[in-house]
């Protein structure tokens, strides 16, 4: 080998030994603070799916009952979507589902949505969204009451022609300043609790699914 | 450059990244709709400048001038995925919330360029120094700019404190204005622009008032634009 072999060898040696090294410490910490970090996400699932799901409800672990359904059409979604299911005693109270409204003003705007057993809403909250800050965001409930207003309803009340915002001619409030994205959330949860009552025996009934292991 | 004097001088003001140099304007940018967003990016991006420093300037006799890019971009790369790891773990709320500009602290240019005009040159305690004189005077930048926005915007101050500090900084909100109906430009990237505008002109004014010229990115801190 001439010098400049031997050189090009040594420099790409000494930049594999870096790339080593550099993993070595990622992997470390990675291993060092995964269980933490698990437990936080689990923590921040774990208060949304009780915003929407009062804990005294039920008596089971929500996040180990837990199955995933396909439905493109009514859940906005074509990825599979987690059903978290609420039982008290064994017995169904209720499900909370993470379904997307595609139609936001800013895209997708993904909510999770309680229902109990007989179709009324337990809550709804915001998970993630896009919207215009200061107009569309009033959806959040940290902005506003606006989402608390799902609570308690049902197909029922108001009849499903009446889901909709009050300018289509619905029982919804919009937001000042934003019609559009309400509209997406009104839509998306009279999807979800028509999902709801097409499915409900076979949502409670699936044997749930192991908790992915990452 | 070795005197701390001149370093610190250098990072907190006459060669501030955010106001003179300019670069890592997307961050910068982006989340500073509030003090509390800014000040969380801000200590990430020095703790970045540090560790990045102190290793570029541990190894500068054993790299070759060659190597050196890929090197500096593996121990940029690994010292930032490293505190995305850390902060996921102590601080998952704050994490949530500047969600992606965490991991894009890889491509402040900011931090190629300290690693490359001083790191690469200078010993070990300088070049930690100049690190965190540099973070310090970004963070100072996303804070103030983060004032201004979220005091313009929302009429509030150090909202959501709890994400950055815990239980600590539960009753640190100060509703400054009450009844503020708010001002959506401010949140909006274009405040950002004005804002940081506004900040660039203000520094102008200072130094010309007290007779000194400001000074321009000295030669050997190249790299250009905002990412």
């Amino acid at each position: 080998m001439d010098a400049g072999a031997r050189n090009a060898a040594f420099s790409a040696l000494l930049l594999g030994l870096f790339a080593v090294v550099g993993t070595g410490v990622v992997a470390l910490t990675h291993t060092l603070t995964h269980e933490r970090i698990l437990a936080n996400e689990r923590a921040v699932l774990e208060r949304a799916l009780h915003a929407v799901m009062p804990p005294e409800a039920h008596d089971n672990d929500l996040l180990a009952d837990r199955i995933e359904v396909v439905a493109p059409d009514l859940l906005g979604t074509p990825d599979p979507v987690p059903v978290y299911r609420a039982r008290r005693g064994g017995r169904p109270v209720g499900v909370v589902l993470t379904p997307v409204a595609p139609d936001g003003y800013n895209g997708r705007i993904r909510l999770i949505v309680g229902i109990y057993a007989d179709g009324t809403v337990s809550g709804v909250r915001v998970l993630s969204h896009h919207e215009t800050p200061g107009l569309g965001d009033g959806i959040e409930a940290d902005k506003s009451d606006w989402i608390l207003g799902f609570t308690g309803r049902s197909l029922g009340d108001p009849p499903p022609e009446r889901w909709r915002v009050r300018r289509d001619g619905g029982d919804f409030d919009q937001l000042t300043g934003a019609t559009i994205t309400p509209r997406a959330v009104v839509k998306a949860v009279r999807n979800a609790l028509i999902y709801f009552r097409n499915h409900r025996d076979e949502l409670f009934a699936a044997p749930a699914v192991e908790e992915e292991s990452r | 450059m070795s005197d701390w004097r001149a370093i610190a001088a250098d990072g907190l003001w006459r060669n501030n990244p955010g106001l003179v140099q300019l670069l890592g304007l997307c961050p910068l940018l982006a989340v500073t709709s509030t003090v509390v967003n800014g000040l969380g990016l801000g200590l990430a991006t020095t703790a970045t400048l540090v560790i990045s420093g102190v290793t570029v300037s541990a190894v500068r006799h054993i790299v070759r001038p060659e190597i050196r890019i890929p090197v500096f971009v593996l121990v940029i790369a690994c010292a930032v995925t490293t505190i995305e790891l850390l902060m996921q773990a102590w601080a998952y709320d704050l994490y949530r919330v500047l969600g992606i500009f965490v991991p894009l602290i890889v491509t402040n240019c900011g931090i190629m360029g300290r690693a490359e005009a001083f790191a690469s040159r200078n010993p070990v305690p300088a070049a930690a120094f100049d690190g965190l004189a540099m973070g310090l005077g970004f963070t100072a930048v996303l804070v103030v700019l983060g004032a201004l926005r979220e005091l313009s915007g929302q009429g509030t101050l150090f909202d959501h404190a709890e994400l950055l500090l815990g239980p600590l900084g539960e009753g640190l909100r100060v509703q400054v204005i009450e009844h503020y109906r708010g001002f959506l430009v401010s949140v909006l990237p274009p405040g950002a622009f004005l804002g940081l505008g506004l900040l660039i002109a203000l520094k102008n004014v200072i130094d010309a008032r007290r007779g000194a010229r400001p000074v321009a990115v000295p030669a050997h801190a190249h790299g250009h634009g905002a990412a």
